[in-house]
């Protein structure tokens, strides 16, 4: 299964979850979830295949939930951080 | 450092609050009602003489040496079945009592070897002891007549002779040393719950005897140690003790196997371990052990450890060992240069559960703090992290709710989707003394594990589902209960949000959920959940246990929470003998939880976009954190075959062996430039990695594991690391390799750091672990006790939440191409992917993976029992070969995991929970069919690992 396929999957699964519930705001439930636990890469591709590609199989809640995801930068930050100072 | 001899006061302790005075020997003590005159007079300082009694059995009353004389009572009773009375004048020593004694030990001794000088036992024998105490001077009856000792009296053979049985691998028996005290037997009863040994014969024929008068290693013995432990003689004894002899130190430690968290003594002669003995202040396990913990250790000093840093180019180059610096460089300018190339986040960390929490902390702390990300994952993404989030959001907070002493004051069990007696065998006995004593028992699995019906024991109900429909099973138990006005109300208006506990009954309540609706898609009898919700609601104190047969599935994190309304509903929840308790698989996967191995929580499961958290670590740290959460491991993986994932540093785990869809594993791996495995061994993900750095067991270092029920356990060194280094050292010294300045001198130091930052640790130190023994988080002001239960005023997040559980069926279906369900599990002599243990002689009960298959889907496939067979899914297939068996259910097949060749994880699927990404290793859609041997793709791989495991100027490794 291609990482697109893979990403609707687990978008659509978390939807799903959040259909069941009586949350009055859903999209922002599923948006919650996936700012929680998706790494900005994932968070980026997602959009990248809302935005590119019309969202193909997505579920009608995580569209209506992408507005409310964080977007992350377009890059992810170049080099290693600077050593820190002693610590620990 | 002397020897722990801990007291054997005889007999159990009594509960009872009522306390009775009595004199001994003018000696006056006050106990509670129901000790027995035996401990009472251990408790004065009085040790009265005693063979059959130890206080980890019941009294038996058999020895007749443990006689005392009582004013105004006729006679010489047994002071072990004697209990107590208010006033009792008891004498333990007078000229009567003397003589009988004497008489006593001059029969046992007239049929017992003289041979102490070469004998195993020769200063560990309470025999010997006891002779000493009563002054036994000689043997009257001389040690020519009938007796057990000698293969030949007089040139003829003697029918009373038995040879000694050496076919377990861990312990002898010599028959020719027993006394036939039964404590053997009451061991395997009583505290063990196997009933494996009985005397057989009678009066002077009496012996034990392993079952049917079989050999050990054949009988049902599980070779738990129990019976070696409670041994007084050489009779059973460790093959260890036999070889080396007498130890003489010891240390308290915490087994490195499941997550009960054993405490063990281990007793040593140097830096030789002699044996490892079950402590009995050991709050997890009470003195009692599995065969793992007691007896497989031997891979500590297997020769298959690698004990020398190596590097490589590349993966297909054999191995070169070089110096810890070389090592170090070479791993750190890789992650450099692969941030430097790549950016930032293109690299990671996996934690490993089977390492200290200490160890843990920094893997996580390099990562955060030194590659400047948060991708860090550890192995609880595939076991337990659906209980992280499900507990999280019911009760708000991630971990059980009980110790596990809570067990002795259960009425009615659940235990769903896990296999005790195997996977978390001391848990197992002392739940099986529980039920014993009366308790009921709920089991719901795929499988007829051993709980359902053994000696003894017998499931009020056994629920079969289908695999990956325990969500339909849990909420049909909660729609009878609410359905039939069976819930707590009391409990759920003073504890939960009775707002949200009307919407959720009200689902629940839906007819789609009664039993006779999901018993189509489940395959449970309808009457049988009913019975089962019943008896869980009405029967008592209520707990739930559960394993990876919740976790592992695409629902996972809804069944997690399923079983918390359950126990909400039912108002089973913040007191002893209730609650809801994850069994959890390693040694240290709470702790590992607890120490922010996840991705997107810092330790103390607070989430890295939380600003205050993380201003702690900063100003702690000295860094700025990232607020993103990291990717998880099969993110990783994923991200790694997109090509913008290069570099991972993996401490003590392997992904290859353990992680779901096995190809997919190895082509992330294989994308990767730089992959850093520390290890014992080279393991099956090491056959890509470019840099090994030797690990080190849990002998061989300081440090603290926290096991399934929050104890936070210490781990003490007993030897050298024959690597060189504790784990935290590696890792500490990859750190400076990298520009990073830790000074940490010793895990205290680490754990000191852990306390500072993480609230639930506050209190704790190793100076108040060293005075406590143990405790269990949270440990801090509001709790300097430690927390044996949870949630007892109230819960973690204020209203307990129940929570809708809608279930779902899993997107792996049987269908024509694949009929059969694989689910997967664990057997007693071996431990996960077997890395350890199959590095020891346990591979005697183990020698290979077999296929669980129902007779009748054998017969339709011309399958016999031991033939090898196909297994073959979606996602790849292996050969294995058969065990017809009707202990699982037709439809469904089942395998275990811990041989590498058996390449299970080439047919589990990367389907995953929805909240967690926690793999669905418990459902796959297969078929099987008779097989001629290995598949293409075990033959490839043995291939692989031969060429990937060479190391330069040595003859090839041998697994």
């Amino acid at each position: 299964m291609s990482e697109e396929n893979k990403l609707v999957r687990m978008a659509n699964q978390i939807a799903a979850f959040f259909h069941t519930q009586p949350a009055l705001d859903g999209p922002q439930e599923v948006a919650d979830h996936i700012n929680k636990f998706w790494e900005p890469r994932m968070r980026r591709a997602l959009f990248a295949l809302v935005e590119n590609e019309g969202g193909e199989g997505l579920d009608g809640l995580v569209r209506q939930a992408v507005p409310l995801i964080r977007r992350p930068p377009a890059e992810a930050a170049r080099g290693p951080t600077t050593p820190p100072p002693a610590a620990g | 450092m002397p020897l722990i001899r801990e007291i054997d006061y005889g007999t159990p302790e009594s509960r009872s609050e009522a306390m009775v005075t009595l004199t001994v020997d003018g000696r006056e003590v006050t106990v509670p009602e129901g000790t027995s005159i035996m401990r009472a007079s251990m408790e004065a300082g009085i040790e009265v003489p005693k063979l059959c009694a130890t206080d980890m059995m019941d009294a038996f009353g058999s020895c007749r040496l443990c006689l005392v004389e009582i004013d105004g009572r006729n006679g010489t009773p047994a002071s072990c079945t004697t209990p107590v009375a208010p006033g009792l004048v008891v004498r333990t020593q007078t000229e009567r009592l003397k003589q009988i004694r004497r008489g006593v030990m001059e029969l046992y001794i007239s049929d017992h070897p003289l041979d102490c000088l070469t004998c195993a036992a020769n200063g560990d024998c309470e025999l010997q002891d006891m002779a000493g105490a009563v002054g036994l001077r000689d043997v009257r009856y001389g040690y020519e007549g009938e007796n057990h000792i000698r293969a030949r009296n007089n040139g003829e053979a003697n029918p009373h002779w038995t040879p000694k049985d050496e076919s377990n691998p861990y312990f002898a028996y010599d028959p020719s040393k027993c006394i036939v005290c039964s404590r053997c037997v009451r061991a395997c009863e009583e505290v063990q719950g196997t009933f494996a040994l009985t005397i057989e014969g009678r009066g002077f024929e009496s012996r034990v005897s392993a079952g049917m008068h079989e050999l050990f290693i054949d009988s049902e013995c599980v070779s738990c140690g129990a019976c070696v432990q409670a041994c007084p003689t050489a009779t059973l004894i460790e093959k260890s003790v036999i070889d080396i002899g007498q130890p003489e130190h010891s240390v308290v430690t915490t087994c490195a196997y499941c997550g009960v968290g054993c405490s063990f003594k281990a007793e040593m002669r140097g830096e030789e371990l002699v044996r490892m003995v079950p402590w009995k202040d050991g709050k997890a396990n009470r003195g009692h052990s599995c065969v793992k913990g007691r007896f497989a250790y031997g891979y500590s000093t297997h020769r298959d450890r690698i004990l020398n840093p190596m590097i490589r180019e590349k993966i297909t180059d054999p191995w070169r060992e070089v110096t810890w610096e070389e090592a170090y460089a070479h791993a750190a300018s890789e992650f450099r240069r692969i941030q430097y190339q790549y950016g930032r986040d293109s690299i990671g960390g996996i934690t490993s559960s089977r390492c200290t929490n200490e160890e843990t902390y920094l893997v996580q702390k390099l990562v955060r703090a030194g590659f400047g990300n948060n991708n860090v994952d550890t192995c609880a993404r595939v076991c337990h992290s659906p209980t992280g989030y499900g507990l999280g959001q019911a009760f708000g907070t991630s971990a059980g709710t009980q110790d596990f002493d809570s067990v002795e004051e259960t009425d009615v069990v659940i235990i769903i989707g896990a296999n005790p007696t195997d996977a978390h065998p001391v848990f197992g006995s002392r739940l099986k003394k529980r039920l014993r004593q009366g308790a009921k028992l709920i089991v719901i699995d795929p499988r007829r594990i051993e709980l359902v019906s053994s000696p003894h024991i017998k499931a009020a109900h056994h629920l079969p589902l289908r695999p990956g429909t325990n969500v339909a099973v849990i909420t049909a138990l909660a729609h009878v209960i609410v359905t039939e006005g069976l819930s707590d109300e009391r409990f759920i208006r003073e504890r939960c949000d009775w707002a949200e506990f009307e919407d959720w009954a009200a689902f629940v309540s839906d007819p789609r959920y009664s039993p006779e609706a999901t018993e189509a898609l489940t395959g449970v009898p309808a009457e049988a959940v009913r019975e089962a919700a019943r008896l869980f609601a009405t029967g008592g104190n209520g707990s739930i246990y559960y394993g990876l047969g919740v976790t592992e599935h695409s629902q996972g994190s809804t069944a997690v929470m399923a079983i918390a309304n359950l126990a909400m509903v039912t108002g089973n929840i913040g007191r002893p003998g209730v609650g809801v308790n994850p069994l959890r698989g390693q040694n240290n996967v709470q702790g590992s939880c607890d120490m922010g191995s996840f991705p997107h929580e810092l330790p103390g499961y607070r989430h890295i976009s939380d600003d205050a958290t993380r201003d702690v670590f900063e100003k702690m740290w000295g860094v700025t954190l990232n607020p993103e959460p990291g990717l998880r491991i099969n993110n990783m993986l994923d991200a790694a075959v997109e090509g913008s994932f290069m570099g991972l540093y993996i401490q003590g785990e392997d992904i290859l062996q353990s992680d779901p869809d096995t190809k997919h594993v190895s082509a992330g791996l294989a994308a990767m430039e730089c992959v850093v495995v520390q290890d014992l061994f080279l393991n099956e993900t090491a056959r890509y990695a470019h840099v090994f750095l030797p690990g080190s067991t849990f002998l061989e270092k300081d440090g603290t594991f926290t096991n399934a029920e929050r104890r936070i356990n210490r781990v003490r060194r007993v030897m050298t690391p024959r690597n060189g280094f504790a784990d935290w050292q590696v890792t500490q010294d990859l750190a400076r390799a990298m520009g990073i300045d830790w000074n940490y001198s010793h895990p205290s130091e680490i754990m000191d750091e852990i306390a500072a930052t993480t609230p639930s640790f506050a209190n704790v130190s190793y100076d108040y672990l060293e005075e406590m023994g143990s405790v269990q988080w949270p440990c801090n002001d509001t709790h300097p006790q430690g927390s044996p239960i949870m949630h007892v005023d109230g819960f973690v997040r204020g209203k307990g939440k129940f929570i809708r559980t809608e279930y779902i069926a899993t997107d792996e279906k049987t269908g024509p191409r694949f009929p059969l369900l694989l689910t997967t599990g664990r057997i007693l002599s071996q431990y996960n992917v077997g890395a350890q243990t199959r590095r020891t002689d346990n591979v005697a009960w183990h020698a290979e993976d077999r296929l669980e298959i129902h007779p009748h889907d054998a017969e339709n496939r011309g399958i016999r029992d031991g033939d090898w067979v196909r297994l073959a899914s979606r996602s790849g297939e292996t050969t294995l070969r058969a065990l017809v068996t009707d202990r699982v259910a037709t439809g469904v097949v089942y395998t275990t995991f811990h041989h590498p060749d058996t390449q299970a994880n080439v047919i589990t699927t990367d389907f995953s929970d929805w909240a967690t990404n926690c793999p669905e290793f418990k459902v796959t859609a297969v078929q099987v069919a008779p097989s001629n041997g290995p598949s293409d793709w075990q033959l490839e791989y043995e291939d692989l690992s031969r060429k990937t495991r060479r190391i330069a100027g040595k003859l090839e490794a041998a697994e």
